[in-house]
């Protein structure tokens, strides 16, 4: 990796100042590093300045109440895995963040980093590969090896947006803060990420001088069911092929409502108000479950070697769906 | 003739013995290549090729060489000749840091002119591909052709037929410890080597031929060494750059692989695609076998394939081709030719049998000319429950289905003369035996010291190992086509007999009995005709008084034997939903001869299935078309089995006969054969390709129902 000088955060206000005017990737901060370590030894990033976000105090805590979780972006991977109350009653979140890589990646991965994360693609993960999302002309997956890439929301950057996290946080509803020199701003977890279309080289609103300090959680219904179902190659470490967090609603086996949201199949989180409502009101049986599935991924735009995947996912929101009916 | 003898009379050989260097190793004192540190080491990295295809039209080293650390920069290329693939050497640095040497790697300018390339097998085979290698028109090799008989007459006397293709892609060898060397130089004649090697001895040769030295004045260490699987057997170029930095600088230098060049440059198991046509008679003997196949092994040859295997077919016609593309050289890799070969027969001997409506294993059992696998599928069917499995491929209307299959593989492993080893009785009663084998990983050290205390009534932790040095001057072979334990074995064996005798011959006298009298006990030794006669080790050894005794030991045709079959059945559950693949548990039945220690013979066992289920479910090496790169080039998208993925493996040595054999490949060879028919049993549709990965399991799957 380049050379880079490092400094301890002392307070967010020194952070934003440290990043404002900076542009991507000059000043950048770091947690767990996980996904950033990885970027740096491959050149895929090369900051003058790393701002180590660790020394930040207090922004580690996980704080629930009937209301809903309040979870600092520091707190990590594991620790929502194994907090109590999410394994209780979030179960979607405590799953997902269970689900990601190894015990030891959990255990010094942030949530913030695991939604900031970058993709990855093998084609921007190569640092001689000038593709479209570093910058370049082409996005390789298009005429390349797609196994791994995205069947929605596409065009024109075919990567997954790799979080385990982000789906269960969007299926539960939860919002997030963001800290900028201007202050602080709360957001759906929906609407920060982006698709390649909106912004081909982020996936999701951030700007350079700004990062996410919070993630709130309301507390779901009391007839909520949830689930998260990854399927990968391996059992660990591996990222989703396809992934489904699933917020069921259930009145007896009655869907009053739901919420599912895909991972590892688009550019970004990807929620499926389409399967929402081939569930929302209906008794659910296997050809309802099914029918949820196929809405879903009815404009699905599988590349060469991806069609598997809309198959993948169909399978597996109806199977969410058919547990919450269980 | 020398004798291992009745089992009844083993105290240790045969039984299961902890390894020697276990505890060493699993607490982090055991010192691989990578972990040596010599005294004002310096670091070496190489600069490789990012791009598949060009040629070389200049080497700018001098910013390398002004950075501040850098010791040495040597180009491993010389202006005008051509890289070939990625990953091809350029230059070499050694610089005070590892940090350092990265960096300077990347202030080496490299000229380049591109060059057209292809980097997959039907690239390179397509009309109008460019040549990129002599003398290979369309890419190809000249085919070999073998036939056997009349094939056209033989498919006229099948009553069944299948034809198909099958194909499995290039795998990597991923040594857990990637290839490397620590060098350094006593003076100008005398250079000292840690290799990761499987081949001490052979390194010594190759380094000592390089620099023009006598061999003897090269010293090979490989004291631990993290996995070679036939990609490990010679210095490389990455030794001679260490070695050559090392003589530069003055200073011993470290020169480790990447990860990344590992998959690149290190070796790999070439790909095989195969269209065979196969007839059997309607009593279910196999008769005509008609196969045309490729392979690459990059931009090398050696991409064989074995076919027909193991199931004998009287009217044959086949015919190989090697195909070049733009990638690493292959390498032999545990069981070259064999896995893929044997992934193809097993499928296709299911494929018959279902036209014949014959239950597989009976249709292998009436083409099997091997006793021992018989009794293997006997064996192995009770173990596994055959009795339970389908007989209906897809039954039943489950999400997850269960299907069981079986597959079959023979090898060798007979080893060979070329091993010289001394047994040391020193007069405190301590006993060496040194030899210049070196542990790959399957437990010699342990063999050794079984052996050596089998014969001297002692246990295996009285004997001091020395393996893995050339500097005793006690050759021996590289540990490759199983052959370690059966090479070394009957050497170490007549060492310690000799040695033995020698001790009797010197307190025959003190026992007042003759030498063919004397006998060992546990720790002592007696006469047998006279049981009251006794000494202990302790002093009988003290007999000896300043002079140790200290004996050669010799090649014994009699104490070892090759040629073993094996057998595996594989229980799979397949998610029909999600395309994953759940192994339930695989026999593993292996044909082994005496096994010397069960234990780690057990071990080799399930490190070749695991090895093999790697192959069935996972690797898969992918190579971009647009950019000529592998893309997979590290250990995330190149996946290799974990916990999860590794399910009950019942490892069942069948010993055959009480002569030693080598084992360290065969137990890989059947798993895929034995997986992908399990698959179909369960889902009733046939992959002909592995890995067997959700997407083509569920594209299989919607194909059928298509």
């Amino acid at each position: 990796m380049e050379k880079f000088s490092y400094v301890n955060a002392t307070s967010l206000e020194q952070v934003t100042s440290l990043l404002s005017d900076s542009g991507w990737g000059e000043v950048m901060v770091i947690a767990g590093g996980t996904d950033l370590l990885g970027e740096l030894k491959e050149y895929i990033e090369t900051p003058k300045t790393l701002i180590n976000l660790k020394t930040l105090p207090g922004m580690d805590s996980i704080s629930a109440d009937g209301s809903g979780l309040k979870i600092g972006a520091l707190a990590t991977v594991a620790d929502i895995a194994m907090y109590p109350e999410i394994q209780n009653h979030y179960t979607v979140l405590a799953q997902a963040a269970g689900s990601v890589a190894t015990p030891q990646i959990r255990n010094v991965g942030t949530l913030g980093g695991n939604l900031c994360q970058r993709p990855r693609c093998w084609y921007y993960r190569d640092e001689t590969v000038d593709c479209l999302k570093k910058g370049g002309e082409l996005c390789y997956a298009i005429e390349g090896l797609s196994k791994y890439h995205a069947i929605l929301g596409g065009d024109p950057v075919y990567i997954v947006h790799p979080s385990d996290i982000a789906p269960a946080l969007i299926a539960l509803g939860a919002s997030l803060k963001i800290v900028g020199p201007e202050g602080e701003k709360t957001m759906s977890v929906e609407e920060f990420f982006t698709l390649p279309a909106t912004n081909p080289y982020r996936e999701n609103v951030l700007e350079p001088n700004e990062i996410v300090v919070e993630v709130q959680v309301p507390h779901p219904k009391s007839n909520a069911k949830s689930f998260y179902l990854k399927a990968r190659e391996k059992g660990a470490p591996d990222f989703a092929l396809a992934s489904v967090a699933g917020v069921f609603e259930m009145e007896g086996n009655t869907c009053q409502a739901a919420s599912i949201v895909l991972g590892g199949v688009a550019p970004a989180p990807w929620r499926s108000t389409e399967a929402e409502a081939a569930l929302t009101g209906k008794m659910i049986t296997e050809s309802v479950s099914m029918q949820a599935g196929e809405d879903a991924v009815k404009d699905a735009q599988p590349l060469n070697d991806n069609a598997y995947k809309v198959t993948l996912t169909r399978n597996l929101i109806s199977r969410a769906a058919m547990m919450a009916a269980k | 003739m020398e004798s291992w003898g009745e089992a009844s009379e083993s105290r240790l050989i045969g039984k299961r013995i902890t390894r020697l260097s276990g505890k060493d190793k699993v607490t982090g004192k055991a010192k691989y290549t990578f972990d040596i540190n010599r005294p004002g080491m310096l670091y070496g990295r190489i600069l490789r090729s990012e791009v598949p295809h060009a040629t070389v039209m200049g080497i700018d080293m001098s910013q390398a060489e002004a950075l501040p650390g850098v010791k040495a920069v040597i180009p491993l290329i010389e202006s005008g000749k051509k890289l070939r693939y990625q990953g091809q050497e350029i230059a070499a640095v050694a610089a005070e840091t590892d940090d350092i040497a990265k960096d300077a790697l990347r202030l080496i300018q490299v000229h380049l002119e591109a060059l057209p390339h292809v980097v997959t097998e039907a690239d390179a085979m397509a009309e109008g591909a460019p040549q990129i290698r002599e003398n290979w028109a369309g890419n190809q090799s000249e085919p070999s052709i073998n036939k056997n008989r009349d094939v056209a007459a033989g498919f006229e006397e099948a009553a069944v037929e299948v034809e198909a293709t099958y194909h499995t892609p290039v795998q990597t060898h991923v040594c857990l410890e990637t290839h490397g060397h620590v060098a350094e130089w006593e003076d100008e004649q005398n250079l000292t080597v840690w290799a990761s090697t499987q081949g001490v001895f052979g390194v010594r040769r190759d380094l000592a031929q390089y620099f023009g030295l006598p061999p003897n004045q090269v010293r090979v260490i490989t004291e631990h060494m993290g996995g070679g699987f036939g990609s490990k057997f010679g210095p490389g170029s990455e030794g001679e750059a260490a070695a050559k930095l090392a003589r530069i600088t003055g200073k011993a230098v470290k020169l480790m692989l990447t990860r990344k060049d590992e998959h690149l440059v290190a070796g790999n198991r070439p790909s095989m695609t195969q269209h065979v046509r196969a007839g059997a008679t309607r009593d279910g003997r196999l008769i005509a076998y008609d196969m045309r196949g490729y392979g690459t092994g990059g931009i090398s040859s050696g991409a064989g394939f074995v076919g027909p295997y193991v199931y004998h077919v009287p009217n044959t016609r086949t015919e190989r081709v090697n195909v070049a593309v733009n990638a690493g050289n292959q390498r032999a890799m545990r069981a070259p030719g064999h896995p893929q070969g044997a992934f193809a027969m097993d499928s296709l001997m299911d494929e018959l049998a279902e036209k014949l409506g014959m239950n597989p294993l009976e249709f292998r059992r009436i083409n099997d000319s091997s006793e021992v696998r018989q009794a293997q599928y006997t064996l192995g069917a009770q173990e596994i429950g055959w009795h339970r499995r389908n007989n209906v491929p897809g039954a039943g209307n489950g999400v997850k289905k269960r299907g069981m299959g079986v597959g079959s593989g023979q090898w060798g492993g007979g080893g060979g003369r070329g091993t010289e080893a001394r047994v040391t009785i020193n007069a405190d009663g301590t006993v060496e035996a040194v030899t210049g084998t070196q542990d790959i990983g399957t437990g010699i050290r342990t063999a050794i010291a079984i052996i050596v205390a089998e014969e001297f009534g002692l246990a295996p932790t009285d004997i001091t190992v020395k393996v893995g040095d050339s500097a005793p001057g006690l050759p021996s072979g590289g540990s490759g086509g199983s052959q370690t334990t059966a090479s070394v074995a009957p050497v170490i064996k007549t060492a310690a007999a000799a040695a033995k005798q020698k001790l009797f011959e010197h307190i025959a006298p003190l026992l007042e009995a003759p030498v063919a009298d004397l006998r060992v006990g546990t720790g002592i030794i007696y006469v047998a005709s006279d049981r009251t006669k006794t000494i202990t080790w302790q002093q009988a050894a003290g007999q000896l008084g300043m002079e140790s005794i200290s004996e050669g030991g010799h090649w014994a045709e009699e104490l070892r034997k090759g040629v073993v079959a094996g057998t595996q059945f594989a229980e799979v559950e397949v998610d029909t939903q999600t395309g994953a693949v759940k192994l339930i548990k695989i026999v593993a039945v292996q044909d082994c001869g005496l096994a010397i220690n069960r234990l780690t013979t057990e071990s080799q066992i399930n490190g070749g299935v695991i090895m093999g289920l790697g192959q069935a479910l996972l690797e898969e090496r992918f190579m971009d078309a647009q950019t000529g790169r592998m893309l997979n080039a590290n250990l995330e998208d190149y996946k290799i089995p974990g916990t999860f993925e590794i399910p009950e493996i019942k490892s069942i040595v069948f010993d055959t006969h009480r002569k030693v054999t080598g084992i360290g490949e065969p137990p890989c060879i059947p798993t895929p054969g034995a997986i992908a028919n399990a698959v179909y049993n369960a889902i009733g549709v046939r992959i002909r390709e592995l890995p067997l990965t959700p997407d083509r399991i569920l594209t299989a799957l919607a194909e059928k129902k298509a």
